[in-house]
This record gives structure tokens, sequence and C-alpha cells, in this order.
């Protein structure tokens, strides 16, 4: 029962190409192509969306998604994640003392621990994020305020950077680098793992700063304006008024890793979709041994807190994650994939009854014609 | 400097010419002479020049008046203004999005508005700059066109054209005649003869002419071409002596003087004055019952719009009254923006939140509508099937606006002569007295002499009889207006003639007299020609007859008659008379009126057209009393037309019947078949004719308009008569009423009881009386009703007796009826003109007379039997498509503009758009255009044959079913059901998970976080897919060019995001969408999710559609079907076909 068919005539015109139809065109044609085309009659494929036709879509559809859904939720539940909460809200909580007492102008900081157990050993890399919530990345004053000309190293830009930038462009004649409200309110936090052994020593879990913003921001989209060093190149800038360092000094562990090209500034700057979001911290890669990468037991997170969010009743998470070839943990993927390939199966059946109980009424009633 | 001066001096004259229309007559100095004095005070009138402005612009003003031109149109003004806002206040989109095509749509018709300007500057500068013979003091000189004045006196050469509006005042042919041909004015390329007056047509040189002294008084200008009064006053030794000017003296601008060498004329309406100029004017604009539902959609959207807007505007300010959500720490407002009063500042937000979902209504549906219209026309033009072969003429379009409506007609009115019949007359018999005389064919050119067949009703024709046949021949040869069109030399028209030779013909504005003219040549009496105002006739014995022609009271519709006063070569004076039987038998004082009323009758039975010839002759005195009565009539300046017609009124009576003719007008090939046709499209079909009933009626049972089974409703003059109209109506329509409430009450029983429809005959006599508005009776108001209701109920309507404005007040009142049912009038003449103009679909028929209903018509056909295809094939598709297009449109954008709205929920209200820029301007530019535009060009939902050989199709899509309400919200619903889904499916993608791309597929780099760009983008791309395999559902015809354009667009848009995100963008200050569109596919679940989106989309339309098909299918999709059953019967003919190549 196929409801698709050619029209009559194109079996003879599609392949020629140049034949036309009907016995309008045939006689006075002379460029006959171009006539079929204005008598409307050039040759087509004329499908038709039947029962008949859709059925066996349905059920394939239905076939294919499901297995597809039900691997998705697999291998999302396989993936391990572990998120703890540090913003210090409650009053026993940990870092309560930083989150009330925090000031900008403090010259020491504040640091807390956080201690945590593993019920199960993460295997291979572990990712390593900061979450944070209610804080709205995606606000129109704030995504625009920034400018690429200057993050790609023009030198122009950098001393005039774009208004957009207002007002986070200039602190009274010296010209903020990097601009805008988005560096400006880079996360400064710093966290560290420890992992505690069964003696109660603590063991320090090496995190890896670089790799985790994409390849074409470091190397191409950002670049540090040109200079013999970084601080001569960026010689009559200010540093962003919440920063504490220079953008040259964001790590002095590794002098590749500073300026605009720092891996952190350039996670951070790739603004967020929604107001609760996650960015890539760090990574803990995958040690030789045949250990796991983060066996269970107990932890310990170190936390500089330099970063308010209470004011605007925010959140700061911690989150570590392994990942599979679908991404992060993700079960929204698989449930929709097996719940739409049911539906599909569901109305193919459907279909199936209505096309038996139906189409046999109107081939009856279309026979006589 | 004087340039300058004459061109103020004519502004300056052009505004006094405001004043000076108010003075309903203008007098003309001939030459300019001075009257002599006493007679009267001699007044400078100022006239305007004779420049022909028909350009709009000129250098300086084109770009500022074009604008103003352009944005008068609402929608370009909505789009400027949006583009305005977005350059004053601080928006979330680029001015760019909306003023790029903005720009781009104005600039175009600016260049397309400005070419055609330049064109027109150049006829303007070729016609104005034209040379012209303008004869001043007895001397020839050459003028500019455009300084020609009025009161100069031009010389004009054979085929030239007349340079301005010119009174006649003498011709080189001693008669004071020339002939014109009107052609680039009416279409009409038959020659006119106009006549100069008797006192001037004696000065035929430049030293005469400049002697004339004389003054013309007349109307101010009008745009009738056909209506001329004036008066010449010419001083004969300073005697004024009067005459009386008519059309026939007045020669019109764009008209050509043919056969006559030269002539001298006086100029008395210049430049924009002219007729031509005055007729310059456009009509009005039709707009179709689509675009009306367009612009409510339109008015829907706006409202949508705007709500979107303030709710907006309201939610941000309640989730901003906390101020760590106003302005937290880390995204504080710049000084000058927290010190904006909050007034103003939610102001601007509403603006830019307007700006923001803008796209909601977007330009590029003006556009594409436009240019689906103006491109679909085409077809229509290119349809082999609509080529006349023999005239060579294919349909022509005139509007393309109204395309769609073609598929949307409920009521056809059709004029029947030239429409219905070929309007190609043959003479079939007279009856003179009882005899009937059948001239046979020419066979070989012989011409059998009157002996031939003659049927006798009377006994033998005495000497008295045979007298009185002579003189009904010679009546017939003297009394038309025919010409003969002469070849070359003068000399050959006699010979030619008399011949039977082709070297020379009759023509006429009116086929019946040359079928006459040319059946008394069969008989014996030819008519040879006009000259210096003698008529000659060759009679039977070989022997040249000569009549003067003294007067022609011209036939008019009203009087339905015409006649003609001549004195014969022995001195007798005679008035002929020939019209319509009923306006000829009440001044019949004598014949046998008995035996021809008969006759009469028989044959307007069988569908022939039958006029009546009567005579009466006329002593001198009587003639010198009807002189009197014309010439007073003819010089009247005032209501010269009523008073002439109470001149004919009482010279034509007191007649004496001769007899009568009948020439048959046969039935248009396939007219018939058409009707049927249409009938069965659920069309209600009218003739309107001003024939009568017998004739017209006969016509319509010939063309199935009525069949055997139609109950004939009659509402004429005759049952009028007899009973009162009130009881008439109210009968009939207790007929109608009575079976049609039998009806619906067995219509469950029996459907096949529809065997009794009714067909109404009315005439035009009854129609006034009808359509009277009611004053003294309070019923009189309920007619109209009652007769609507009437006319409801029939099948048919055939109006006969219709004078041209009734025609178009019949399709007034339906038009205004309480359906508002769109209408179609078809008609070939200038009297159906009028109706042409008054209905939604005006089609002419390029017919014998004229072209005026072509010129007036939205589209033009060969033949009546093209309507079919017209109506049933283009009417219908381009219905489909248009609605098709409209709907699609909205539906399009509303997937577009919904999920940026609810994206405002999550990003703090802060109109932050979710899409990038280049998205948001070529979404409807490229990325989704081409698809529907082709789709609406090409889409064939059933084959072109089928729907012809099924009518029935076409009440599928009456009343203007794709585009009601109940579909328009389906389309809405859907609409946002996608944006959520395609909002909602990325939410639950990026909120709270590592949507992630899988680094490690690409490059060596692991995790890495997706931003807001990488959200919109996923959106974007299923958004894209999505709408154009909506289409793909849609699109019942797929030919290559179908393939081309949507799987091209897919790979456009894809295409288009790798280059755009490929490159650091040097003259972007942003470069936010680098490589996101690539990051995005490196993911796996961005590409599962696309997929998962786009199905999701895309499943409940199928399951409607599959459903609705299975469950409830219309008519159309079960045809849709039938191909598939009779495969096997198709592919036989396909083997027929290849073997037959």
């Amino acid at each position: 029962m196929m409801a698709s068919s050619y029209n009559a005539k194109d079996e003879d015109g599609h392949h020629s190409g140049s034949v036309s139809h009907g016995g309008a065109g045939t006689a006075k044609s002379k460029k006959p192509d171009n006539t079929a085309f204005k008598q409307q009659r050039l040759p087509a494929w004329q499908p038709i969306l039947t029962a008949g036709t859709v059925l066996p879509a349905f059920f394939v559809i239905g076939l294919i998604f499901i297995p597809i859904g039900i691997g998705l939720y697999v291998t999302s539940n396989n993936i391990k994640e572990f998120e703890i909460d540090y913003t210090g809200v409650n009053v026993d909580s940990p870092c309560y003392t930083c989150a009330n007492n925090f000031s900008w102008n403090s010259t020491t900081s504040c640091s807390c621990t956080v201690n945590f157990t593993l019920e199960q050993p993460f295997e291979n890399n572990v990712y390593m994020y900061y979450g944070l919530s209610n804080f709205y990345q995606n606000h129109r004053r704030y995504v625009k305020s920034r400018d690429d000309r200057q993050l790609n190293g023009d030198a122009t830009a950098l001393k005039d950077p774009s208004n957009d930038c207002e007002p986070y462009r200039k602190i009274g004649v010296e010209t903020i680098a990097p601009c805008g409200a988005i560096a400006n309110s880079l996360f400064n936090d710093s966290l560290e793992l420890y992992y505690v052994e069964p003696s109660g020593a603590l063991n320090a879990v090496p995190l890896a700063k670089k790799g985790i913003a994409w390849w074409t921001d470091r190397n191409v989209k950002f670049r540090n304006p040109a200079g013999v060093d970084l601080p001569t190149a960026f010689k009559g800038t200010a540093k962003p008024v919440n920063w504490r360092k220079p953008v040259y000094e964001l790590d002095p562990s590794d002098p590749d890793n500073n300026g605009f090209i720092n891996e952190d500034f350039i996670v951070w700057m790739r603004t967020a979709a929604l107001p609760t979001f996650r960015k890539l911290y760090r990574i803990i890669h995958k040690n030789q041994s045949s250990t796991s990468t983060l066996p269970s037991g107990r932890y310990v997170l170190n936390i500089t807190y330099n970063y308010p969010v209470l004011s605007f009743d925010g959140r700061k998470r911690m989150i570590l994650s392994t990942i599979s070839w679908m991404g992060g943990k993700n079960p929204f993927l698989g449930i929709a994939y097996i719940t739409v390939g049911s539906i599909c199966f569901f109305l193919g059946v459907v279909l199936l009854i209505i096309h038996h109980k139906y189409d046999t009424r109107s081939n009856s009633a279309d026979i006589p014609n | 400097m004087g340039m300058d001066f004459s061109t103020l001096r004519t502004l300056i004259s052009r505004y006094c010419v405001g004043e000076e229309n108010w003075v309903d007559s203008r007098t003309v100095y001939i030459g300019h002479k001075e009257p002599p004095p006493g007679t009267e005070a001699f007044i400078q009138q100022r006239f305007p020049d004779n420049r022909i402005v028909s350009c709009k612009y000129t250098f300086w003003n084109f770009i500022p008046k074009n604008m103003f031109e352009q944005f008068r149109r609402v929608a370009n003004f909505y789009f400027l203004v949006i583009f305005l806002v977005q350059l004053i206040i601080d928006t979330p989109t680029s001015p760019i999005t909306s003023g790029l095509p903005l720009f781009f749509v104005i600039t175009v018709t600016a260049i397309k508005q400005g070419y055609e300007d330049w064109l027109r500057h150049k006829a303007d500068k070729a016609v104005n700059e034209c040379p012209v013979q303008v004869v001043q003091n007895g001397k020839i000189i050459c003028k500019q066109s455009r300084r020609l004045r009025v009161g100069d006196v031009v010389l004009v050469k054979e085929d030239e054209t007349f340079p301005c509006d010119l009174i006649l005042l003498s011709s080189s042919r001693d008669d004071g005649t020339c002939y014109v041909t009107t052609a680039s004015l009416d279409g009409e390329s038959s020659h006119k003869t106009y006549y100069a007056v008797q006192d001037t047509k004696a000065f035929t040189t430049e030293e005469e002419v400049s002697c004339i002294h004389a003054t013309i008084e007349c109307e101010q200008p009008q745009p009738d071409l056909y209506k001329f009064v004036g008066r010449i006053n010419v001083y004969m030794n300073n005697e004024p002596v009067a005459r009386p000017l008519g059309s026939e003296n007045l020669l019109l601008r764009g008209a050509t003087l043919k056969n006559t060498e030269h002539i001298y004329a006086v100029a008395i309406y210049t430049g924009m004055e002219t007729k031509m100029a005055l007729n310059y004017q456009s009509k009005s604009q039709k707009r179709s019952a689509v675009e009306k539902s367009m612009n409510a959609y339109l008015v829907v959207y706006l409202c949508i719009l705007i709500s979107k807007a303030v709710i907006n505007t309201g939610l941000k300010y309640l989730w901003q009254s906390d101020p760590n959500r106003d302005e937290p720490w880390y995204n504080e407002r710049t000084d000058t923006e927290r010190q904006r009063h909050i007034l103003i500042r939610a102001f601007t937000d509403f603006l830019a939140f307007m700006v923001l979902f803008n796209y909601i209504i977007p330009v590029s549906m003006y556009v594409t509508v436009e240019m689906q219209k103006f491109l679909g026309s085409y077809f229509i033009m290119w349809d082999d099937e609509m080529l006349d072969e023999e005239l060579g003429e294919r349909a022509v379009v005139n509007t393309s606006d109204l395309n769609e409506e073609l598929g949307q007609v409920e009521y056809v009115f059709t004029d029947k002569t030239g429409t219905l019949t070929e309007n190609n007359m043959e003479f079939i018999e007279c009856c003179v007295d009882g005899h009937v005389y059948i001239p046979h064919a020419i066979c070989n050119g012989q011409v059998m002499p009157g002996a031939s067949s003659i049927d006798m009703i009377d006994t033998s024709p005495g000497p008295d009889a045979r007298e009185r046949e002579e003189l009904f021949f010679r009546a017939l040869c003297l009394c038309h207006t025919v010409q003969v069109k002469e070849e070359e030399t003068v000399d050959g028209i006699k010979h030619g003639i008399h011949q039977g030779k082709s070297s020379s013909f009759y023509i006429s504005s009116s086929p019946d007299e040359v079928a006459l003219v040319e059946g008394m040549k069969r008989l014996g009496f030819t008519y040879l020609r006009l000259k210096d105002g003698q008529m000659e006739i060759l009679n039977r014995d070989d022997e040249v007859e000569r009549f003067e022609l003294l007067e022609v009271l011209t036939f008019d519709s009203v009087r339905r008659r015409m006649s003609v006063i001549v004195r014969a070569g022995s001195g007798e004076m005679y008035l002929f008379c020939k019209g319509a039987d009923s306006s000829i038998f009440p001044r019949v004082i004598k014949g046998k009126v008995e035996q021809v009323k008969a006759r009469v009758e028989l044959n307007a039975v069988e569908g022939l057209r039958t006029l009546c010839v009567a005579y009466r002759p006329l002593s001198p005195e009587q003639y010198q009393q009807v002189c009197h009565q014309l010439s007073g009539a003819k010089l009247a300046l005032q209501d010269r037309d009523k008073q002439l017609a109470e001149a004919y009124d009482i010279i034509e009576r007191d007649l004496i019947l001769l007899g009568a003719t009948a020439v048959e007008d046969r039935l248009q090939e396939k007219a018939a078949d058409t009707i049927e046709s249409l009938h069965q499209a659920g069309m209600k079909v009218w003739v309107l004719t001003g024939d009568k009933m017998e004739t017209a009626a006969a016509t319509c049972y010939a063309s199935k308009l009525f069949r055997r089974s139609t109950q004939i409703l009659e509402l004429t003059t005759k049952r009028t008569e007899e009973q009162s109209l009130h009881d008439v109506l109210f009968d009939l329509s207790r007929t109608v009423l009575r079976h049609y409430g039998g009806m619906s009450r067995d219509n469950s029983s029996s459907l096949s009881g529809d065997c009794t429809d009714f067909g109404l005959i009315i005439d035009g006599a009854t129609l006034s009386a009808v359509m009277r508005p009611g004053q003294e009776d309070s019923n009189s108001g309920n007619y109209k009703e009652i007769f609507l209701e009437i006319c409801r109920n029939c099948s048919a309507v055939l109006c006969c007796r219709m004078a041209p404005l009734q025609k178009a007040q019949i399709v007034k009142m339906i038009k205004a009826s309480k359906e508002h049912p769109i209408t179609l009038a078809v008609g070939d003449g200038a009297n159906d003109v009028s109706m042409i103009l008054e209905a939604h679909v005006g089609i002419g028929i390029m017919g014998k007379e004229g072209r005026q209903a072509v010129r007036n018509s939205d589209y033009a056909i060969p033949k009546f039997k093209h309507l079919k295809k017209m109506l049933l094939v283009h009417g219908h598709y381009y219905y489909i498509r248009i609605s098709e297009l409209v709907q699609y449109f909205f539906y399009k954008n509303v997937v577009f503009m919904f999920p940026q709205f609810i994206y405002q929920f999550f990003c703090g209200f802060s109109q932050q758009p979710l899409y990038d820029t280049a998205y948001l301007t070529l979404y409807n530019i490229s990325f989704t255009s081409l698809p529907i535009l082709l789709y609406s060009l090409m889409e064939q939902h059933i084959n072109m044959d089928i729907l012809k050989k099924d009518p029935s199709l076409y009440k599928d899509i009456a009343k203007n079913c794709l585009l009601r309400w109940p579909i328009f919200i389906y389309w809405t619903v859907l609409g946002v059901y996608d944006a959520m889904v395609m909002f909602f499916g990325a939410y639950f993608l990026f909120d709270n998970t590592s949507f992630t791309s899988n680094g490690q597929l690409m490059t060596t780099n692991t995790q890495m976080m997706f931003g807001n760009w990488t959200f919109g983008t996923l959106v974007f791309t299923v958004l894209v897919f999505t709408v154009t395999f909506k289409l793909v559902l849609d699109t019942h015809y797929w030919t290559w060019i179908n393939h081309f354009v949507i799987w091209g667009s897919l790979v456009f848009f894809v295409v288009f995001s790798l280059l755009w995100g490929g490159i650091i963008w040097p003259f972007l200050n942003y470069q936010r969408m680098y490589y996101v569109f690539m990051q995005m596919l490196s993911s796996g679940p961005a590409w599962l999710s696309i997929i998962l989106l786009i199905t999701v989309c895309l499943l409940p339309d199928v399951v409607k559609k599959v459903i609705w098909r299975a469950l409830w299918p219309t008519t159309t999709e079960k045809i849709q079907i039938l191909p598939v059953k009779s495969s096997e019967g198709q592919s036989c003919v396909c083997g027929l076909i290849v073997c037959v190549r």
C-alpha cells in the first residue's frame, strides 16, 4: 500500500529531462524544458501522507529510538557524579563565617574546609566543576559587556575598548584590561582537593589547569597583546575593579597561562545560557597506576573564599564527575528518547487500527469510480 | 531666467486652474483673436500649457517623495519605526537586523520606481518636445508640443497623432470630414469619422484658416471620452452664427489621423486637461479576501507582539523590585542609566521588547507575497491552454493582486453577446410583411438575388408589396453607421465592393450592423459608401442610387434604436428606424404588426437576435420641424443628452412597420461545457444581457445554464403587470422556500432528490423596481431582501434588458448581501466595463467590441471557455498556494520568536536575544524564504487534469476555508508547541547537567562547557530544520526544483553557519559565534537532541494529518489517493506515450 507515486508523465520525462508533457506543450515548444515548467507540467514526485505510508515510519522510529534511549539512559546512570554546596548559608556549614564576613576591601583571604566522602571510586578522568546558581550570566547588560577585539590582542582596543564595557571600562584615565562586567566578575575562589588517606594524612589530588577551554578560544579567539613580556604589554592598563591581581598574574605557576589566554578566564568569558550553570574548573587525569582516579573514601575540599554570592541569593557548588561518550550525566536525553520511541510505537499501533478499519471502507467506496 | 519665469507662470496658472474649474464652461478664442466688439466681453482665461506630466518625480524630489510614498504603506512604516527605535534606544539587537531587510526592500522598490519614472520622463520629453505645426498670422510655424496653447490653430497631417484635444475646423476632404483611429485610446482599430462645422469647413489653407473669427464655448474638461458638448460662434461680418459641437467634432489627443491628407483644428483642452490625461487616473485598487485575512492575522500578531512586550516589561519590573536582582555587584548600570527616570526606563524597556520580538511580523512576508503574486501570474500568461490560436492571443494579467481570488469565486456574472456567444453575427433571414427571405450563403462569390427561398406566409406579393420589400432593403442599407474600409485608391472602392472581392469591407462598432449590411448585399442591395453626405447604394439592377443623409439619430442603449433621415434622389424624405422590437412596436401605427411580431418571437425563441425596421415618410414641413427640434437640442450646453433624447422621442413616432431581421450569434466553443463546470464547482452563474428575454433565454438553454429540468421563475414586466410586484415576489419566494424546506426535511432520506433546481429570469424594468429604495411603502425595503433570498436559491439567473449601469448595480447588490460572496464579472464590451470594475474580479474577453473591457479588467482571456481553466485550475492552485504561504509565514515566525519570549523568563527579562544577530537577520531572508516561495509557485496538491475533470473540487476551498480562524489557530498553536519543544528540549539538556561536547572526537581537548550562544544555536538549528521539514510534509508536488531549493536551503544554512563561526570576522566587534556551531556538532548529545527535537516537533502535525485523512477525508484528499489505485492504468498510458514517441 504505497500512497506515493510518480505521476504518469514522469517516467518518460524525468530521465530524458527534455521532454515536454501534455498535448499542449509538445507541438509549439521550442524550448521543451522551459515549456514543461511554464505549463506547470514538470515531472514530479507526488507523495501523500496516509496512514499506510506513515505506519512503517512510526514503527521504525519507535524501534530505533527505544534502544538509543535505553543506551543513553544506562550510560548516563553509569556516570558518577558528586556535588557539594559550599556557599555557607547555614550557621553550621564550614564556610558560614567566610560567606558572612566577606568584604571587597579585605586584603587577607578567608579560607574554609569542607569534608566529604565518596561512596564509590571514580574511574578514568574526573572533571571538577564549580557551579553557580541564581547568577545571571545571560543578562543582556552582562553578556555584551566585553570587547572581543581587546581580548584578541588588538592594541587600539586595549587602550580604547568598546563602550559596551561601561561601567567597567576605565578607572580614572586608565583603561581596564580586560574590560567589562564579565571579566570583572571572574570567579576567583580557589579549590584544592585532598584525599584523606586511611592513615589520616592529607594527600593532595593533582588538578590540571590546562585543557579546560576550547582549543580555538585559547589559540585564536583570545590573544595577548604584543609586547616583550606581559607586564609591558599590559602597561598603562588597570586591573578590573574586583580583581586582586592584574590579568598577567592570574596563574603564577605557569607563565603560559597568563593574560587573556588564561584558561580559567576563557572558561568564565563564555557566558552561560541559564542562571544556574556549572563551569569546568580542573581536570583530574587518570593516574598511570591501576588504582582508580579518585578512590572511595574521605576527602577534604579546601576553599579560598573570595567570591560573594549571598548578596544576590546565589549558591556555589563543587562538582566531581566522570564522563562518557555522550558527555556528562544527563538522564533527560535517555528518558526523552525512550518516551518518544514508545509514543511513536503506540501511535503506530493506533494508526494500524485506523488504517485497517477505515481504509477498507474508503477502498470499497472508491472502487465504483 | 526666461525659462524660470515661464515655469513659474505655469505653476501659478496650475494653481489658478483649480478655481477656474468651478466655472462650468470655458471660452476659447480661435487664433487668440478677440471677438468683435460689442458681442461679448473678451475674458482672457488661463489654461495650462500642453505639457504632459506623467512622471511622478523630478531629479530633486525623487528621494524624499519616493521615501514618503513608500513609508505611507503601513508595513513599511512599521519597520521604519522599529528601525528608528533601534537606532535611538539601546536595543538588544543591532539596527542592522531590521535595517538591512528594510533597506533592501526600500531600495529595490525605489530603483524599480525610479527606473519606471525615468522611462516616463523620457516618454514625456519625447511627447512634449515633438514638433507641432501651428498656424500663426497665416503662416505655419513649428512649435514644441508643450508650447501649444488653448486657442492655437494646429495643422495635423496624415498618420500624425493629435497633440491635444482639438475641434476640427476644416479638412483636406471636401466634405469636411476626417478619419481617425482611436486604437491607442480604447483599442478600437476601426476608423471613425469626425466632422467639421459647416461654417468653417471651407477654410482650407493657412491664410484662410487664420481669417476665421470664432469663439468656442465648451464645458470644462471631463474624463468621459465619448461625451463632449460645446458651441462655436462664428462671426460672419460681425454676425455671430452659433453651431453645436459634439463629440463628433472633437479630436482627442492620442488618436491618429487616417486617410485624410491634413486637417486644421483648434486646441481646446491642453496638457493635463486633455481627455486622455484625465483618463490616466488608475482605477481603484481591489483587495483580495486573502489579503483581508492576512491583515486580520497581522492585527492578531500585532496584539500578541504588544502583549508579549507588555507582559515582559511588567514582569521585569516585578522581578527587579529586589535591588540585588536589579543590580547585583557583578552587573552594574552606568551612571547615566541610573539617573534616568523609572518611567522612561520602563518605556525604553517596552520598546526594546517590541524590537526583540518584532520579527514575528516579518518584512519578508510582504516581499514574498508580492513576489509570489507577480511571478505566479506568469503561469497564467504562459498557459498554452489559454492561448487562442485564431487570435494569437494569450491570457493577460493586469493585476496580479487577485490571483488567489480566482479560487474563491461564488458568483459569476457574464455578459451574453460576445462572451457566451461569439459575437460573430450572421444574417439569417428577414421578414417583410410576413414574407420571409433567407439569403443563401454566398457560394463561389455568387450572390443569389432576392429570389432565394421565400417562405410565403401571405398570398403572392403584389406590386405594392414589392415596393415595400425594396423599401425595407433600402432602409437596411441606409439606416446604419457602417463605414466602408477603403483600400488605397478611391476608385477601387466601388469596384471592390461590386465585385465582392475582399479589397474593401465594412467596419462598424456594432457587428449586427455589418451582418445586416452584408446580408442586404446578398439580397441584392449593396451599400457602397458615404460621399459628400450622399449614401450610395447599388440596387439589384446594378444602378447606383443616391440618398442624401440628412440626420443620424444615433443608437443608444436606453432607446435601443437608431434612425436616419435621408432624402431620396426623387426628393422624398424618409425617416428609417431600426431597433429592438420592444422599442419599435409601441411606436408603430401601421403595418403588418401581427405577422412580424409572430416571426420575431419565433426567431427569438431560437436564440436569434432580432431587429425591427420601420419608416416614416417626412414631408418638408415635418422635416423642418425635426431639424428645428434637433438643432435646438444639439445647441444646448446643459443637459444636452436629455434634450436630445426628448427630441428623438418626438421624432421617432408614427412609424410604419416594414419588417424584421434575424441575425444569429453562435455560442462560443465549449461555452456550455464551461457553464456546466462552473455550476458543478458550486458557482452561481448569472447572465446579464441587454438582449431581449426570449433570445437570452434561448441562449441560456443552449449554453446549459438552464437545463430541461430547471424550473423557471419569471420576474418580468409581463408578470408584474398582472400582479403587483409585491405579490409576485412573495409568490416566488414561497415556491423556492417551500421546496428547500421540504428538501431539508427529507434530506437524510434521499440525497439524489436534488433534481429540481430553479432558474430565475428578471428584466431590467422589474429589477429597477425591486432595487428602488422604498419611500412610500415600508414593505418595499424588504423587496431587495426577498429578491436576494430567491436568488440565493436559484442556481442560475438571467437578467435581460439590462442597462450597463444596472449590471454594475446587480453585482454591487450581491457583493453587499450578508454572506459577502466573491463575485466575478466577465464581459467583452464597453457596456460591461462598469460591472467588471465593480466585481471582485473582473475578466475581459478579447472580443470584437473593442478593447475597453480588456483594458479595465483584472484579467483578460481570449475566449469564454478559458474561464474554466482560469478558475478551476489556476484559481484553485493560487488559493492553495497563497493560503499556505500566509499560514506558514505566521507559523514560522511564531516558532522563531516564541523561544526568545520564553528565554526572557530565564535571563532576568533583560531582552537578551536567544539567537545571534546573523541568524535573526537571515532567518526570514535566506534560511527559510526560498522553499516557501517556491512552494507557493509550484505546489499542485492535485493534478491539474483532475481539477479540470472534477469541478466539484473547487467547492473544497470555497469561502476562504483555508484561512479561517480555526485553521489559523491550529497553525499558531502548532507554532507555539514547536517553540516550547525546542526551547525546553534545549533547556533540559543545558540545565542542571553537564551538556558538554565530547571533545575527544575532534581535538585532543576534553570537556568543554557551552554558553548561551550555543544554546541559541542549538534551538535555531532545530528551528530551521523543523520549519523546513514542515514544508516538506506539506509539499505534494516535488519537481527537481523543489528538491534543489529545499535541500539546498538546508545545506546553505549549515554551510553558512560553518563559515560564520569559522572565521574571526574583522568587521565585527564581537566574535560570539566563533566555532560555536562546530563545537556543537562535535558533541554527540547535540546531534541526538537535534534529531529528537525535530521528530517531536513534527510528530503532532503528521499524526493530525494522517488521522484526519483517514477519518474525515475531504474530497481533495480522497481524490489524491485515487491515482495510486489506478496506477496500472496510468502505466499503460505511459507505455502508450512512449510507443507513440
